[in-house]
């Protein structure tokens, strides 16, 4: 997925001459072949997340649409300020490329793991969080961004996750995909969690659970009208997310229903990792599994919520 | 000693303060000879066409001088002098710190300190970029560059060898809760921006043809980006305030303090 996104910077860059990219202090051989195409616009800035903000902003005040990448720890967490006051308030076309979204840098500990970054960057105004879930829909997702007004955060996975997501379905910045059609129960999810809900759903299906997906790959601005739609007629709604509780996807699910349906809310199970930093290593694989967010521990966690959704809820009496 | 085009924008800012019952009063103070030479003689700018591509960039990085800049923004035609008296009004477009798309002539909303640098870097490169002839000054405040962010963006200037980013620092040696050197020590000042790539200038910030000379005279060095450490009086011009850290920010003048304005400024 990262290849793939580094690789339709090159490409863009290439369409129209106002693309830059801006990495602090990248691997190296980032982007080499748009370093010797295009020199001017490849640009290494050092390990100066709050300089290297402020000056993209500069830049795109002037007309440039920066691409600025590094992991996505530093690029949310080190700078934030910056990315609230000199993108978001002046709303500016920068697009941060975040590498290594979620526990993808699960044996660095948590200094880089990227487990609330939704969460700070949807709370900001004009900000767009978009969470690819696969190198392709990352391709279609970096084609859309050349145009779209203000800052974008890009929240990117490991790279070599299985490729689920489909030409036919078309990327719109914003619009949910609906993956499979809802039964009695939709999973909503962001991500790389979209490879996870495949898979849990199957295994739904074998117990004869019918379980639908609708993918958020945008989760801001938030597609309400998707979720509207999805919906209907559902008994529980599931969101999984690779994030803390507060704020992600969970919540702007969450938040929309609320703000939406008032009192006929359908049951909501939110799975996501713990509100912690983890101080366990491994891989993005085990730390996930560890946290209940393997495809069999999704699938079970639903098959409890949706069989207590069909339990009569406890009646209050009045003495 | 001040002249009278120096006394009348002390009452412009002043008059301001009046009106709103707030604001940021010593840092205003210190900074107006500053903005008065970059607006009266340096920047080429048309108040008629704030947005011309060729204009030349000013960024008040210390937003919470804000006062001063207002007080030439409207001297300059960039909005009515009416406007002053609305500061911090409901309904203004002067805010406390000057914003972006609310003020003509304001190219960024600062307030937030250690972001105007990293900005500048990014116009110039951009001129640099775009072959365009325009140039970027900087306004940064002595307590601002406590900031980490400014040094990095110091090195990124340098780096790019950035002859048309000049940085100018209102040196008042004082910051809000006291003397700069009691609160996180600048010194060697003009060596720290030497040493960053920078060629230095010193100057006093109050002396109008002094800062006409070296700002006609930028860049410096060819090749490399100039700071200007600007010496100066936080509060310069009214006894009461200067170099007085309770002036910070006044939230209220009384009728003493405002007859003191007058022996000092002139009516207003």
């Amino acid at each position: 997925m990262r290849n793939t996104a580094m690789n339709m910077v090159h490409k863009l860059a290439a369409r129209d001459e106002r693309v830059l990219y801006i990495g602090s202090d990248p691997g190296a051989g980032t982007l080499r072949a748009m370093s010797k195409e295009f020199p001017k616009r490849h640009l290494i800035e050092g390990i100066s997340e709050a300089h290297i903000i402020g000056m993209s902003a500069g830049l795109a005040m002037e007309g440039f649409v920066p691409y600025v990448n590094t992991i996505a720890t530093f690029l949310t967490r080190r700078c934030y300020e910056q990315v609230a006051v000199d993108l978001c308030l002046h709303n500016l076309p920068v697009r941060l490329i975040a590498n290594g979204g979620g526990l993808v840098y699960a044996p660095l500990g948590p200094t880089h793991q990227a487990i609330e970054d939704i969460a700070i960057m949807r709370a900001l105004p004009n900000m767009t969080v978009v969470c690819p879930c696969d190198a392709d829909e990352a391709a279609r997702l970096m084609d859309k961004t050349l145009d779209w007004t203000g800052p974008i955060y890009i929240r990117l996975g490991k790279g070599g996750d299985a490729i689920v997501s489909k030409a036919e379905h078309g990327f719109e910045i914003g619009k949910a995909i609906l993956m499979r059609p809802p039964g009695d129960v939709l999973m909503v999810t962001t991500g790389i969690m979209l490879q996870r809900a495949i898979a849990a759903a199957d295994l739904l299906a074998a117990q004869g659970i019918r379980a639908g997906i609708l993918h958020m790959h945008t989760v801001k601005p938030f597609d309400t009208e998707a979720l509207l739609q999805a919906v209907r007629g559902v008994k529980l709604v599931a969101t999984l997310e690779e994030h803390v509780p507060s704020g992600g996807l969970g919540s702007a699910v969450a938040e929309a229903l609320i703000d939406k349906l008032g009192s006929s809310l359908p049951a909501m199970l939110r799975l996501s990792l713990p509100d912690r930093f983890m101080h366990n290593y491994g891989s993005q694989d085990s730390l996930l599994k560890k946290h209940g967010l393997s495809a069999a521990a999704i699938a079970t966690s639903i098959e409890r919520a949706h069989a207590a959704s069909h339990t009569p809820s406890p009646q209050l009496h009045s003495t | 000693m001040l002249d009278e085009r120096s006394l009348y924008l002390r009452r412009l800012v002043l008059g301001s303060v009046r009106s709103a019952g707030r604001g940021h009063v010593g840092p205003a103070l210190s900074l107006i000879e500053m903005v008065r030479v970059l607006y009266d003689d340096v920047l080429r700018i048309d108040p008629n066409n704030p947005r011309d591509p060729d204009r030349d960039r000013a960024i008040l990085s210390k937003g919470h001088g804000c006062l001063a800049l207002y007080a030439l923004l409207a001297d300059r035609g960039f909005f009515p002098l009416s406007e002053l008296d609305g500061f911090c009004g409901p309904d203004s477009i002067l805010g406390g710190h000057p914003e972006y798309g609310m003020v003509p002539g304001v190219e960024a909303s600062t307030g937030a300190l250690g972001h105007g640098l990293s900005i500048g870097v990014g116009l110039a490169l951009a001129a640099r970029m775009r072959e365009r002839s325009y140039r970027t000054f900087v306004l940064l405040g002595d307590g601002e560059i406590n900031e980490g962010s400014v040094w990095e963006a110091a090195m990124g200037a340098a780096k790019h060898g950035l002859d048309n980013l000049v940085a100018m620092v209102d040196y008042n040696k004082l910051q809000s809760y006291g003397p700069t050197d009691y609160v996180l020590p600048l010194e060697p000042l003009a060596d720290k921006w030497r040493s960053f790539g920078f060629a230095v200038q010193e100057l006093n910030g109050h002396d109008v043809g002094a800062l006409r000379t070296v700002l006609k005279q930028v860049p410096a060095v060819p090749g490399k980006p100039t700071a200007i450490i600007c010496h100066t009086v936080k509060g310069k011009g009214l006894p009461a305030a200067e170099s007085n850290a309770d002036w910070h920010h006044k939230n209220k003048l009384t009728d003493s303090e405002l007859d003191a304005i007058r022996v000092a400024v002139g009516d207003f």
